[in-house]
């Protein structure tokens, strides 16, 4: 809360320093503005600026850092009984000394040296913020001084604030790329961490999947096995089925729509099948759930077939339902980019419509469709929610779409759901798993966009 | 086959019959057919799902209540005679609403037949007589018709999802329990009302008092924070990529990068936001502040793209038009491309946001999934989003919860209407013709 009125006060700061500069480079030119450089605002811009800017990355920075290094000096002021523990052991009574000291309720016992270094922790926290909030105040006054006493006639306040405000725009649109760093790294830093526990030729052509590791020595089932070749099985059956639905549906209502629907219908139908797109994954999941598989497990009863309840068949068509509308709008897309020319050249060969978008349209615009069913299966391989709450959790090796399989994001989700330790072969195996899905879905949008965009060059 | 194919090429007769062209106009009609049904397929899916959803969940906006005929003892609630308010506040109300509903059914003598006929009741009850009292002290010492919630398994069964015919085993509410609800409702002790828990409530393990306030109260404050971040982030590298950027290598690869940020699956940034922010940041689990971060990142993208086209489609001789009256570069943006691109931006932005709220795979990763009962104050507070708390009443055993859930679908679905509709109406209401 004190944080908020931190902000709030460096805010109304920065606001004073905009009036204070705009005032005083009135009163710099004796009331006849036109004689100052640039406008009055961007005097009052620039002493804002110098103000705000520095205080406010300061307060960023030292938030981010600041639990880090008050636990490095936590950590290095314990008790040698406590550092000559093993890592974990040490980790736990860290975290026990944390939450203690923020007033959480903790368990296990807790020795009067832990009592003590939560003390002397809580007691750094507070002095650390206010040593925080002076420095961030003297800093926001000192930077508005600043300001304010170059404000001249002949200051360049225009071309200053206009490079400070350029600076950062391409801090802004590094964002992106910092964003595609951050996860790259991230993902091989744990999966690295994994990949030094389970070898990687273990994890990339494996068969068994079973992530549990033993507790105790000896435990039935405990060993633990990361072989991900079932998980990206049943991912890929889960995908294909998907296809089946998303692929001849999308297609055929883009060819539906670009070429013999009317402007009325038109309007009426696209935004329709765009809702599709536009409803959360977790409702389709329910939907699934729900409706999809009692459906088919009844139907299989009805047939005297074995279906299981969390069969790939409903996930798989759910999915499919979901993905018609990334088919169909890149398909119309592309294929109302067609040149009407080359239609009119087959009706004129006498050729009927349907045999003009097939001969035709269709093998113009195939590098454009072929495009965009990659990125509905790159989207259907990322699909988490459905198949979370429809697919099963057992990983089996298997092709029957009636049977449960599992898929790579359901075993992320259920490894990284609840508590977790974060050094365990089980945990970390979540990341290479990560790691494998981001590879493959890069992999194919890159080869997507680019199959879309020289295509759509090519008749622009 | 070889014959043929050594004579000179066979020439085609027109065939005069009229069958081939028959054939071919019937492949045409059918080749049409196939697309109406391929559209009539989507649409009909689209429909299926709603009318499931609607049809599941509309019951969930009632809830059964009883009506207890309730003595507030004053010996039994406030032995004193004070009114001191902790003292009202700790008084046995289980006791008197069970006391209450047992009184209406004096033949019934046996303990486990009382414990069933309670069962009947929400546990909430007594939370409703506190509530009375608290309010009007004057109530003790009175007798007053009090409307308690109904459980969840008689709400069920009043709601006719669970059936008489089903054998007495497989159901719920047993047959013993059937004869009170039959002789409340001869009473007309049994009513139905409008569920205002469900709109105010937190989340609860009980289903007729579980609600979605606290649900709705984390997704808006999450949204807020990726509002805050990726709205400015967005529109500034939209501005330099598509007004300031120099075309070349490092520019081109922002903007491949952005477009496949676009389509990276949801999931990876939530193991972002697990490994950089919880793990590495040390920011705390389950709050609306990290999972605003972490859809920020993932709506970036979107708000680039839409914010570039807007841009992009501001005609040039505006720009133009200010140069050359002497503006900078950046007051030709800032004061004349910007206001006019600003309705497409905005369109675009809260298409992202509503994307943004739909999404769960990510605030899973994050630890968003607690159970939590309490309504969120703030952006560290532990707090869960409304997509993940269907996720979590979906997982529930009890059967009330799958109306609970299709009931806070139709809520999110509300939500993402008006948020579409806004857009729709900002893009039709400032669209200009250039």
């Amino acid at each position: 809360m004190s944080l908020l009125i931190l902000a709030a006060t460096l805010l109304l700061l920065t606001l004073a320093g905009y009036y204070m500069g705009r005032g005083r480079s009135v009163a710099v030119s004796q009331g006849v503005t036109h004689r100052l450089h640039s406008r009055p605002q961007y005097y009052g811009v620039y002493v804002a600026l110098w103000c705000g800017m520095p205080s406010f990355l300061l307060l960023a920075l030292w938030l981010a850092l600041e639990p880090q290094i008050v636990e490095m000096i936590l950590v290095s002021n314990l008790p040698a009984s406590i550092l000559d523990l093993n890592p974990d052991q040490r980790g736990l009574i860290v975290n026990q000394i944390t939450s203690l000291a923020l007033g959480g309720i903790v368990g296990g016992n807790i020795t009067p040296e832990i009592e003590a270094a939560a003390r002397d922790y809580a007691g750094m926290r507070q002095t650390g913020f206010a040593a925080m909030a002076v420095l961030v105040l003297c800093i926001a006054i000192f930077g508005l001084a600043l300001g304010r006493k170059q404000i001249a006639t002949t200051l360049r306040a225009r071309n200053r604030v206009e490079t400070i405000v350029s600076a950062v725009m391409i801090v802004a649109s590094t964002i992106a790329i910092a964003t595609t760093i951050g996860i790259v790294l991230s993902l091989l830093f744990e999966a690295s961490r994994f990949f030094t526990k389970i070898p990687v030729t273990d994890f990339l052509f494996g068969l068994q999947w079973s992530p549990q590791t033993a507790l105790r020595e000896g435990q039935v089932g405990g060993s633990g096995a990361f072989g991900m070749l079932p998980l990206f099985a049943g991912t890929l059956l889960i995908t294909f089925i998907a296809m089946c639905v998303a692929v001849p549906v999308g297609l055929y209502s883009a060819i539906y729509m670009s070429e013999y629907a009317g402007p009325k219908m038109r309007a009426i139908a696209k935004p329709i099948l765009e809702v599709l797109a536009g409803i959360p994954t977790v409702v389709y999941g329910f939907f699934a759930a729900l409706t999809v598989a009692p459906f088919f497990r009844n139907t299989g009863d009805a047939l005297s077939l074995d279906v299981s309840s969390e069969s790939a068949l409903a996930a798989g068509i759910v999915i499919g339902i979901m993905s018609i509308p990334f088919v169909s709008s890149l398909s119309d897309d592309v294929m109302n980019s067609v040149p009407q020319t080359l239609r009119d050249g087959a009706f004129a060969l006498g050729a009927t419509k349907s045999e003009t978008i097939k001969q035709v349209v269709l093998p113009a615009a195939l590098p454009g469709i072929v495009g965009s069913v990659l990125l509905a299966v790159s989207r259907a391989i990322g699909e988490t929610m459905i198949v979370v709450m429809a697919a099963g959790l057992a990983a089996n090796l298997t092709v029957n779409p009636l049977e449960a399989v599992t898929t790579v994001t359901v075993q992320i989700v259920t490894l990284l759901v609840g508590d977790q330790e974060f050094d365990s072969a089980k945990t970390l195996s979540a990341f290479a798993l990560g790691l494998m899905l981001f590879v493959v879905t890069l992999t194919l949008n890159v080869i997507a966009l680019r199959v879309v965009r020289k295509y759509r060059e090519k008749y622009d | 086959m070889t014959e043929t194919s050594a004579s000179a090429a066979p020439i085609q007769r027109p065939d005069l019959s009229g069958a081939r062209l028959k054939r071919r106009y019937a492949a045409e009609a059918r080749f049409r057919l196939y697309g109406l049904i391929a559209v009539f397929a989507a649409i009909g899916t689209l429909v299926l799902l709603l009318t499931s959803i609607i049809s599941n969940g509309y019951t969930a906006f009632a809830q059964h209540h009883i009506a207890l005929e309730v003595t507030f003892d004053e010996a039994e609630i406030d032995p004193t005679g004070e009114r001191e308010y902790n003292v009202l506040r700790r008084a046995n109300y289980q006791g008197i609403a069970r006391a209450s509903l047992r009184g209406s059914f004096p033949d019934v003598t046996e303990r486990r037949a009382k414990r069933a006929l309670v069962g009947l009741m929400s546990g909430s009850a007594d939370q409703t007589l506190r509530d009375i009292v608290l309010a009007n002290p004057d109530v003790i010492g009175t007798t007053q018709t009090v409307w308690v919630k109904a459980s969840d398994d008689l709400d069920s069964f009043m709601k006719g999802h669970i059936s008489r015919d089903v054998p007495e085993s497989d159901r719920r509410i047993k047959d013993r329990d059937i004869g009170w609800i039959d002789q409340l409702i001869a009473d007309e002790r049994i009513e139905s009302q409008f569920n205002t828990t469900f709109f105010t409530a937190g989340d609860s393990r009980e289903p007729e008092q579980a609600g979605i306030w606290g649900a709705t109260v984390g997704s808006f404050l999450m949204l807020f924070v990726t509002l805050v971040l990726s709205f400015p982030i967005g529109v500034l590298s939209a501005i330099y990529l598509e007004e300031f950027a120099p075309k070349n290598r490092w520019t081109d690869l922002i903007e491949v990068n952005i477009n496949n940020l676009a389509a990276v699956p949801s999931i990876v940034f939530g193991l972002l936001g697990l490994a950089v922010f919880l793990n590495f940041f040390g920011l705390p689990r389950s709050a609306p502040l990290v999972g605003g971060m972490v859809l920020a990142l993932m709506t970036l993208p979107t708000i680039i793209i839409a914010a570039r086209a807007a841009l992009k489609a501001v005609p040039p001789s505006i720009r133009e038009a200010a140069l050359g009256v002497g503006a900078s570069k950046l007051q030709a943006v800032t004061h004349h491309v910007l206001p006019l691109a600003m309705p497409g931006i905005l369109t675009g932005t809260i298409l992202g946001a509503a994307q943004a709220l739909g999404e769960t795979a990510p605030l899973l990763m994050i630890g968003m999934v607690a159970f939590i009962v309490d309504i969120p104050g703030g952006f560290t507070d532990s707090a869960t989003a409304l997509p993940v708390q269907i996720y979590l009443w979906a997982d529930s055993p009890e059967r009330a919860f799958v109306e609970k859930t299709s009931a806070a679908i139709m809520v999110l679905l509300a939500f993402l209407v008006v948020m579409n509709a806004v857009a729709v109406l900002l893009r039709k209401r400032f669209e200009r013709r250039w």
